[in-house]
């Protein structure tokens, strides 16, 4: 008998002998869950007289919360900016793979693309509860197309757009809604920008500086109306100057408003970012750092040459090259590489890395409280 | 009484922990015959319920046919509150174990009716048999539980006021700020722990000294309530050299004396079932 059913007749799991990550610490502690929610062992034990059905052995190992990605564009051979017929089933493979590498909540990102691929992918893909058949989808990430032309990377130029329609309209023409959209890039000096930040902000939506060429006082006031995230640090913003450190510089930014904090995305590949560059981020804000890794189609792909799309890519190893050069076309690194590598070039300790990746997004997307920790009551996968 | 001086904190929870475990193997408690165990909180017992732990990971001991019955609880704190009793010994003792929740009991300091508390605790003493065995510490003041100086000797489970040193030693339990420490508690009473077919004292360290100099060298007082306990015929103090500080050299030559003689006897006899 394993409760007094007070509360619940759902079965009890004990992990046993593990070593859990909870108030910033790992600790030898048992983890409890009950109907998909990290339970209170003390509760049930003096409240429902209450005790485990099953216990599994963990052997010493870890136990993390549940990676969060907030900008994946797609992997093994899906790209979340191709309106295929089967946007469903490709969203899909990609949330079952990335489980893998200890994902378990991510944001589809799509890139800069016209009308008609938002007016599709975003009608097709939503905002869904992950379990053993794959990682839960938070809502897309659109970075793109309110962007910088300067700055605009591997974006398609054709399809990039201002706000000359007064901001919030262009949006809806552009997207054709905004239902199913977690976080949205902009550059914050295209004019009109603030009305959509404060609306976007309103509308529970993240909003990220990104391929931008802003200065740090247009980054700041975005920051003030409400942006709160910075789209891969350094990579398509001007470069940090010591007169004006442009996106950058919110790092320690004085401008910040009280209660709020910015969080920045850093692809800890080992490619896309300099370790040194990633340590001088780390050490300035280490609070605010978010692990994501930008993958791409190509990423889980076998090492090779891959058809994608317009594009031929050539795997070496961890790189992705346009085919025949040395240009890269983006990362296929995965999370739990991520999380590796920037332990081992910040010098982090396991807990900080870990948090990175799980619970730094949870708190950028607002979802701290049932997300990104093993906190009582937090989400846990469903009980097998 | 038996008064039983060892060298340390460690050793004192080690003899404690294998008394209670060979206590209970005697026993041989069964599914119709439960051993009921009374415990304290607090530092001292910390190291003998670590040993308890260990011989229950050891499988030398189950506490599935064991009944607990705590000495007391604070008023006013929600029971989820890191220095509850309830917290202590989930954190210290239960989850660690094999024990039932239905078969502990610690008083509940948030009741509706705290008298009505007090006297159903009594109640389920009474219907579980008696304590076997009841552990308890000592304050400073000599208090045992919380029958603080002047608590009748002949009390049972009441609600207490807490005197001013007690708060004033528990403060550093709620980040040193003295409006935080809970004022009153539920507690056993003196003649509920006399009850005990068996009770058991842990002593450790030099300020607890003087009451246990208070205790046993002295009279039976209302002021120091653990000497009580020179009128229950079975009972034991198990003490560190720090906590004999205050007695005389001849009481502490003449139970290290005792306890010298005891262990010869075992080593003759290989009894083999106590230590």
């Amino acid at each position: 008998m394993p409760s007094n059913k007070s509360v619940s007749n759902a079965p009890i799991t004990q992990f046993v002998n593990c070593r859990i990550l909870r108030d910033h610490k790992l600790q030898r502690e048992d983890l409890w869950v009950r109907e998909g929610r990290i339970l209170d062992p003390e509760k049930l034990f003096f409240d429902e007289e209450g005790y485990a059905d099953q216990r599994v052995d963990c052997e010493g190992l870890i136990i993390a919360p549940g990676f969060i990605d907030v900008q994946i564009n797609g992997g093994y051979g899906i790209d979340f900016s191709q309106a295929t017929s089967n946007v469903r089933g490709g969203v899909a493979l990609v949330a079952k793979k990335i489980l893998e590498h200890g994902v378990t909540s991510f944001l589809p990102t799509l890139v800069t693309s016209p009308p008609n691929i938002y007016h599709k992918v975003l009608t097709e893909v939503k905002v869904h509860s992950g379990g053993v058949e794959g990682a839960g989808v938070l809502g897309c990430h659109l970075e793109g197309p309110f962007i910088s032309l300067e700055k605009k990377g591997a974006h398609p130029e054709q399809y990039l757009r201002s706000f000359q329609l007064g901001g919030m309209l262009d949006l809806i023409e552009t997207y054709g809604t905004l239902d199913n959209v977690a976080m949205v890039t902009l550059a914050p000096e295209l004019p009109n920008s603030e009305k959509v930040v404060r609306e976007l902000t309103q509308r529970g939506i993240t909003v990220s500086l990104g391929h931008s060429v802003a200065n740090l006082s247009q980054a700041e006031e975005a920051v003030q109306h409400g942006a709160s995230f910075i789209t891969h640090l350094f990579n398509a913003m001007l470069p940090f100057h010591h007169r004006d450190p442009g996106i950058v510089g919110l790092l320690t930014s004085d401008q910040v408003p009280q209660d709020r904090m910015v969080f920045y995305g850093m692809i800890a590949d080992g490619i896309h970012t300099n370790s040194a560059a990633l340590r001088i981020a780390h050490r300035a804000h280490p609070t605010g750092l978010v692990l994501v890794t930008d993958a791409i189609t190509a990423m889980g792909l076998p090492p090779g040459r891959h058809t994608l799309g317009q594009q031929v890519i050539e795997i070496q190893g961890l790189h992705a090259y346009v085919a025949g050069t040395k240009t890269l076309s983006g990362s296929i690194a995965t999370m739990d590489m991520c999380v590796r590598h920037f332990k081992q070039a910040s010098g982090c300790s396991v807990e900080e890395a870990l948090e990175a990746a799980s619970l730094h997004p949870a708190q950028l997307l607002g979802i701290s409280h049932y997300k990104g920790t093993l906190d009582y009551g937090a989400d846990a996968a469903p009980d097998r | 009484m038996k008064l039983i001086i060892l060298n340390d904190y460690g050793q004192v929870g080690e003899w404690a922990a294998k008394y209670i475990r060979n206590k209970i193997l005697n026993f041989n408690p069964g599914p119709d015959r439960f051993f009921n165990l009374g415990l304290p909180t607090g530092g001292t017992p910390l190291g003998c319920y670590k040993k308890l732990i260990e011989f229950y990971k050891k499988g030398e001991i189950s506490f599935k046919y064991v009944k607990t019955f705590n000495m007391d609880e604070y008023v006013g704190i929600p029971r989820n509150h890191p220095e509850s009793y309830h917290s202590f010994m989930w954190n210290n003792l239960f989850k660690h174990i094999d024990i039932k929740s239905e078969n502990t009991h610690i008083l509940d300091g948030n009741a509706a009716n705290l008298v009505e508390e007090c006297d159903s605790f009594e109640e389920k003493i009474k219907a579980a048999g008696g304590i076997d065995l009841f552990v308890g510490g000592i304050g400073p003041d000599g208090h045992i539980a919380f029958n603080e100086p002047g608590s009748s000797l002949l009390s049972r489970t009441r609600v207490k006021t807490l005197a001013q040193d007690t708060i004033l030693a528990n403060a550093r339990f709620f980040d040193g700020d003295l409006s935080k420490v809970p004022t009153m508690a539920l507690t056993v009473g003196v003649a509920t722990v006399m009850d005990a077919r068996e009770v058991m004292i842990l002593i450790t360290g030099v300020h607890k000294a003087f009451a246990l100099y208070k205790a046993i060298e002295e009279g039976v007082n209302h002021m120091w309530t653990v000497s009580a306990f020179q009128q229950h015929p079975q009972t034991v103090f198990v003490c560190d050299e720090d906590a004999t500080l205050e007695l005389r050299v001849k009481t502490v030559k003449y139970f290290r004396g005792m306890m010298h003689v005891h262990n010869k006897l075992r080593v003759t006899k290989t009894s083999g079932n106590l230590q």
